[in-house]
């Protein structure tokens, strides 16, 4: 087994008496798809918020290549190779496709906070967001405003923005909600294409997605992590198909 | 690298925006003494200069990083104060010599800068630790805290009576003795220029683009490795630097700094600059500094209610064209640019005949009752239509044009939206 790059050791999560995330266990390793599924309200997106900094946890400990990040900003989590998208598209919106792309990587180029250097003379930045626009399929819109582009290249553009860092642990959070059939399936061979050789962890409703894509699967139900497996394992596990009642029951039944 | 790659606007597409508009402002400022203005045009256009860096340096907050202060005239105020006294110190060294005497002062702004940068490390610690509306609140605090220091520490901010300088001593950099008021012109226009360039750049650089992501979503922002907090700190401290650089630009003309200048007063003018010049564009400040400062010298010679029309202006301004003047021109500028010109020029005609209509009417009714108010029995005679206060026609005719007015621009709203 490879190394383990994000380890969660009893993480919990309370707001106030809600008790939202209880104990939750997970390692996840170099280099794999690591898929969080379970029904709504399970924590998923409380999960996720806790990793990347944005909570505190409650109790436990995250570790990011066995340095705890629990209790970190999320800009120092973000510093240490782990970047996240949101659910709901979260991109600056009166700025241009581009100059979104281009605040995604401007950390990495190590000029940081600099007033002195004129932004338009970065080639190197220029070249790198030029790229990665590219591959999300959005050159063509590179000057548009943000917030005048359609649902789905918003979607596209929330994840460029993540992955234009450089970040090497990846957490996408439900990157194709809301999109029709071929545009998951466009939006789905991106992913696949930029986390290549990155460690990937995606919260994900649309099961198809989910035992295509992920090497693993954990499934969190009431804020607890009831099986964690390669996709034939959780589609056997008799757990899981009690947790999943009705239509994704069924997939689970269609797909076995 | 293949010519896709090659994003963003052309290189004569960055000269025409960015550059052309500088060597404008440039040419314009060396050939304004050219048309031969008047003294007192002289000291108005020395004063839109100051107030042009004071409301570009306010912007650097407002418009640029999201972050409403109310007492950005602390730092223009200490800026300037700093000035004052380096100004008193050049005239004691120009006898018993030192570092003063070989410090010209045309540069006293940059000590003005210099202050600023300090006053805003100092005070922006505590107060960029929040954002939004604890901030604002803040800021208040602040402003009200050194306005009242500055009444209290009598031998920095010189008491009532504030600390008065002479310009017209050390060194004279560049010829310019900086007595006659079209040299200090120079100086300003020098300055002026040095303010409006450095804050552009600003605008270009990482930090200033963070800046306007911090505006838009500072939330993301953590997510992509900044930490908001920094940035807005930084931003603050820069543009207290330039504040203080627009008051070190005032020192030198005004030659006396009052604790008058740290309070609330002008940190509010400056706000309403920034805001009716249009906070959105760079260019915005330029035209609110600009209009504001000619409006307060000489609209107040004759009205008396013009701090009410100020008010009424920027509450026009908020309500209706939060883009303030920068954007009503850009919008003008694009609506007859594009497609369907004529129609949308029909119905700008007819908003602007309803508003001034509805405009007339209101000047008339507050000209008429502040004369009242007085007592006197003064008669509103604007182009020698008298309006009698006692007279019912006065009131129906300009009560007539005020609803007139005011259901004209409602109509033509309503048909726009039709449109």
């Amino acid at each position: 087994m490879s190394q383990s790059v994000l380890k969660l050791t009893d993480v919990r999560k309370n707001f106030g008496p809600a008790n939202i995330i209880q104990g939750v266990n997970l390692d996840i390793v170099e280099g794999e798809r690591h898929a969080v599924i379970g029904p709504n309200g399970a924590g998923k997106s409380t999960l996720f918020n806790l990793i990347s900094g944005l909570l505190r946890p409650s109790s436990g400990e995250i570790t990011l290549r066995g340095k705890t990040i629990s209790g970190l900003k999320p800009f120092h989590i973000n510093r240490m190779g782990l970047s996240r998208s949101f659910q709901v598209s979260n991109i600056f919106e009166n700025m241009s496709v581009r100059e979104n792309v281009r605040c995604g990587l401007l950390w990495s180029m190590g000029d940081r906070y600099s007033f002195w250097r004129n932004i338009g003379q970065m080639k190197e930045a220029q070249r790198k967001t030029a790229q990665i626009l590219e591959q999300f399929g959005l050159l063509d819109r590179a000057d548009e405003i943000a917030s005048a582009l359609p649902y789905a290249d918003q979607r596209a553009l929330e994840i460029a923005m993540t992955v234009a860092g450089g970040a090497d642990v990846i957490l996408l959070d439900e990157p194709t909600a809301g999109m029709s059939n071929t545009e998951t399936t466009r939006a789905i061979a991106q992913i696949r294409a930029v986390s290549e050789g990155k460690t990937l962890m995606i919260v994900e409703h649309d099961m198809g997605v989910v035992f295509d894509l992920s090497d693993r699967i954990s499934v969190l139900v009431y804020g607890e992590i009831i099986a964690t497996g390669t996709p034939e394992e959780i589609r056997s596990d008799p757990k899981v198909r009690e947790a999943y009642l009705g239509e994704e029951a069924d997939f689970l039944e269609l797909t076995a | 690298m293949s010519s896709r790659y090659n994003l963003g606007p052309t290189r004569a597409r960055k000269f025409a925006t960015r550059v052309l508009p500088l060597i404008a402002l440039a040419i314009a400022l060396v050939l304004i003494p050219a048309l031969g203005p008047s003294r007192s045009m002289y000291s108005l256009m020395n004063l839109v200069g100051i107030n042009i860096v004071f409301a570009l340096s306010y912007n650097m907050l407002l418009g640029q990083t999201g972050q409403l202060s109310f007492g950005h005239a602390v730092y223009f105020g200490l800026g300037g104060y700093g000035a004052i006294h380096a100004m008193n110190w050049i005239e004691t060294a120009a006898i018993d010599g030192g570092f003063w005497a070989a410090y010209p002062v045309f540069g006293v702004p940059v000590i003005g800068f210099a202050i600023g940068v300090l006053a805003g490390g100092v005070i922006g610690w505590p107060s960029c630790r929040r954002a939004g509306i604890p901030f604002a609140m803040i800021s208040l605090g602040v402003a009200e805290l050194i306005a009242s220091a500055g009444f209290i520490l009598v031998s920095i901010f010189g008491g009532e009576e504030g600390v008065s300088g002479d310009r017209m001593n050390g060194f004279p950099l560049f010829g310019l003795n900086l007595g006659a008021i079209s040299q200090v012109y120079w100086f300003i226009a020098f300055w002026t220029f040095v303010g409006v360039a450095a804050m552009f750049a600003f605008t270009r650089t990482p930090l200033g683009r963070m800046a306007q992501a911090v505006r838009d979503n500072a939330g993301r922002v953590q997510f992509v490795g900044y930490d908001p907090q920094h940035i807005r700190y930084l931003v603050f401290i820069l543009s207290g630097g330039f504040a203080g650089m627009a008051g070190g630009m005032s020192a030198v003309n005004f030659e006396i700094f009052t604790p008058d200048s740290l309070s609330l007063v002008p940190s509010g003018l400056v706000l309403l600059m920034a805001y009716i010049g249009g906070a959105r564009y760079f260019a915005g400040p330029i035209l609110g500094a600009a209009l504001l400062t000619y409006a307060q010298s000489n609209l107040s010679d004759f009205a008396e209610a013009w701090l009410l029309y100020l008010g009424l202006l920027f509450i026009t301004v908020v309500l209706f064209a939060p883009g303030g003047l920068a954007g009503i021109i850009l919008s003008v500028f694009n609506g007859l640019t594009r497609p369907g010109a004529r129609a949308r020029l029909v119905q700008w005609a007819g908003q602007l005949v309803a508003g001034l209509l509805a405009m007339v009417g209101g000047v008339i009714i507050i000209e008429v009752a502040v004369r009242i108010t007085k007592g006197y029995g003064e008669v509103y005679a604007p182009f020698g239509v008298a309006f009698g206060p006692d007279s019912a026609l006065t009131w129906i005719c300009a009560g007539a044009m005020l609803c007139l007015g005011l259901s004209g621009l409602r109509w033509f709203a309503l048909r726009g939206e039709a449109q």
